[in-house]
């Protein structure tokens, strides 16, 4: 990995730009959301070449963009958001990723961190227990290869329907936790074999589970409208994806795309970008079948969610309605969608790539649950395990700017081996529990490269979206008990 | 071949470099590598094997399929490999045995998940008799 020394200059406040002439094919110019210190810290490695590439899509509009949380991807940088035309643009698999529908879910509860606290060690445990990892052995959901094309069809609903969350949780999950473009027909029978053991369960790498008390709030009355009300209450964030069922559905698109970047004449810097026109059947195909895992992502978050409502009960043996474990937002931040934006004063229906991107729309936009009609779209951002996440809103400035987008996390700054190399799992284990943070996880090698500060500080990160105005924060949460698959 | 793979530092994710006299000692140490980064391979033993035949227009696909191919047997039919008796033949099409054994968490700790081999900036190389491919995992 060598640092960048691309064409590159800053155009406003918390903006940079690579102008399109920096690399001959660009379509469009690079857009990237970053103050002086984070980008120089960006600049380190080659993300913004990643940036660079994807300004070579067919059809994109606007700008290649980069969040604040960007960093080194493959093919597309993450943290990367692309809009291409429908009627002559392209998608790519690679701008969604292999986790398809990636996201979080976020639950509050009506309990304070002096009611919790001293039972942390049992709530995660029992959460440990209750929410499989998945990670060489199977989920605890068993359903047949009929009953998988339903689940892919539904999303969500498919898990309210069979016992595993309310219908008031898909009113505030994205897209009510179903895009009806889904067509399991589209997704091969590999893919459907990889993701049915997997129902129900977290993963690794990146994908946690964790308690949470409030530190700050920012905006009282938008916190008020999710029912977030004093510094100290209990929060609940999952953080997974569609598992195999997605890894296997973007590889085998890859595939195919592969073919068709010959079969339309498209010229790219790298394979990983590989992509086919909106409206061709390759195109729709692959739309259609990452709906499919995108639903199955919604439907799997609702089951983990059902687990830990469950493991709550159980081990603070007190009544549901009492603990109050609701949903406040699902979003999803590895997908692309079919979205009407505004270009040069005319709506267009842009297909837009968000990966490692949040959506981000303000009052008043199609999308937003009839709740948050007040305040915009809830925007769910976790950092890293040993610091904070933050919940922030949609802004009318994001719609104008990034498509209705924002950063997803904090971004990794430091690679899994140098982070290994650095501390053990069982040094970081023992450091957060000096923070008063309980960990339980499935790998102690896993949890070395999760440290803290393998990432950027989100607060930076989140500085940066509020400064540029593209989403706007409301609360700060800080854990006290991680599970990490 | 003295050195099979070593790995590579990646931001997000993880690479390995595999090296091979031949495309299949290339391939083969590619699987080696990958699985590695999942499980300990010492603790595989050789208790079954299962057949594996590819065809795809070039090498790189060729080798993209190949390293997926084998995270779908441990993801879909919990199939780990430490061995592998492999081919490439003419026209793109791979013949290859694969030896391990059905993954048993009580034995064999899982210390991360593979979601994929990406086509990340992937070439295979030939120098001085060497191939060499250096292969970016989303992990």
């Amino acid at each position: 990995m060598s640092p960048w020394h691309g064409k590159i200059r800053q155009t406003g406040i918390c903006r940079w730009e690579i102008p399109q002439d920096y690399k001959s094919g660009m379509k469009v110019p690079g857009l990237i959301y970053a103050d002086d210190r984070m980008m120089s810290v960006i600049r380190e490695e080659e993300s913004l070449e990643q940036v660079a590439n994807v300004a070579f899509l067919p059809g994109i509009v606007g700008s290649s963009m980069a969040m604040p949380d960007i960093h080194w991807g493959y093919g597309f940088p993450i943290g990367g958001v692309a809009a291409t035309r429908v009627r002559d643009g392209v998608v790519s698999p690679g701008g969604v990723g292999y986790d398809i529908n990636c996201g979080v879910r976020l639950l509050r509860t009506n309990l304070s961190e002096e009611e919790v606290k001293p039972r942390i060690q049992q709530l995660i445990n029992h959460l440990f227990m209750n929410v499989p990892s998945g990670v060489g052995s199977e989920g605890k959901i068993k359903i047949s290869e009929r009953e998988v094309d339903e689940l892919l069809r539904q999303g969500a609903g498919w898990a309210v329907r069979h016992g595993y969350g309310e219908a008031n949780d898909l009113e505030v999950t994205e897209e009510n936790g179903c895009m009806t473009m889904a067509d399991p027909e589209r997704v091969s029978d590999r893919a459907k074999k990889r993701g049915m053991p997997q129902l129900g369960t977290l993963g690794s790498g990146n994908h946690f589970l964790e308690v949470q008390v409030i530190s700050e709030i920012y905006d009282k009355e938008a916190a008020r409208v999710m029912g977030i009300t004093f510094v100290g209450q209990v929060l609940l964030l999952i953080h997974t994806g569609s598992r195999g069922l997605g890894h296997q559905i973007c590889d085998d698109y890859l595939r195919i795309m592969g073919q068709a970047v010959t079969k339309y004449g498209i010229n790219l810097p790298d394979r990983q970008l590989a992509c086919a026109p909106v409206e061709s059947q390759e195109g729709r195909d692959y739309l259609a079948a990452m709906a499919c895992a995108a639903n199955y992502a919604w439907a799997n978050r609702l089951c983990i969610a059902h687990w830990a409502r469950e493991s709550f009960v159980k081990v603070l043996g007190r009544k549901e309605e009492d603990i109050g474990l609701e949903q406040v937002y699902d979003v999803a931040h590895n997908i692309a969608k079919i979205e009407d934006h505004i270009i040069e004063g005319k709506s267009q229906k842009l297909c837009v790539h968000r990966k490692g991107a949040t959506r981000a729309f303000p009052v008043g936009q199609a999308g937003v649950p009839s709740r948050y009609a007040a305040i915009g779209q809830p925007v769910l951002i976790p950092g890293d395990m040993g610091r904070c996440s933050y919940i922030a809103l949609g802004t009318e400035r994001a719609m104008q700017e990034t498509f209705g987008s924002t950063c997803h996390g904090a971004g990794r700054v430091q690679s899994r081996g140098a982070a290994r190399r650095a501390q053990s799992g069982k040094v970081v284990a023992a450091d957060l529990a000096a923070r008063g943070i309980y960990v339980r996880t499935g790998s102690m090698e896993s949890l070395a490269e999760e440290a803290s500060s393998a990432y950027k500080d989100v607060d930076d990160v989140i500085n940066i979206t509020q400064e540029a105005g593209i989403s706007s924060r409301v609360a700060r949460a800080v854990p006290i008990g991680v599970i990490k698959g | 071949m003295e050195k099979q793979f070593e790995i590579i530092d990646h931001t997000a994710d993880i690479g390995i470099m595999a090296y091979g006299y031949t495309l299949a000692e290339l391939f083969k140490n590619a699987a080696t590598g990958m699985l590695s980064l999942i499980t300990d391979l010492s603790k595989v033993e050789n208790k079954l094997s299962k057949e594996i035949v590819l065809q795809e227009q070039d090498s790189v696909t060729l080798l993209v399929e190949w390293l997926n191919g084998l995270v779908y047997e441990l993801d879909a039919e919990h199939l780990i490999f430490n061995d592998f008796a492999l081919s490439i033949h003419d026209g793109g099409r791979l013949t290859a045995i694969c030896y391990g054994e059905k993954l048993d968490p009580q034995r064999h700790v899982i210390k991360r998940e593979v979601k994929a081999a990406t086509y990340h900036n992937l070439n295979i190389v030939k120098e001085n008799n060497v191939y060499s491919a250096a292969i970016i995992f989303d992990i």
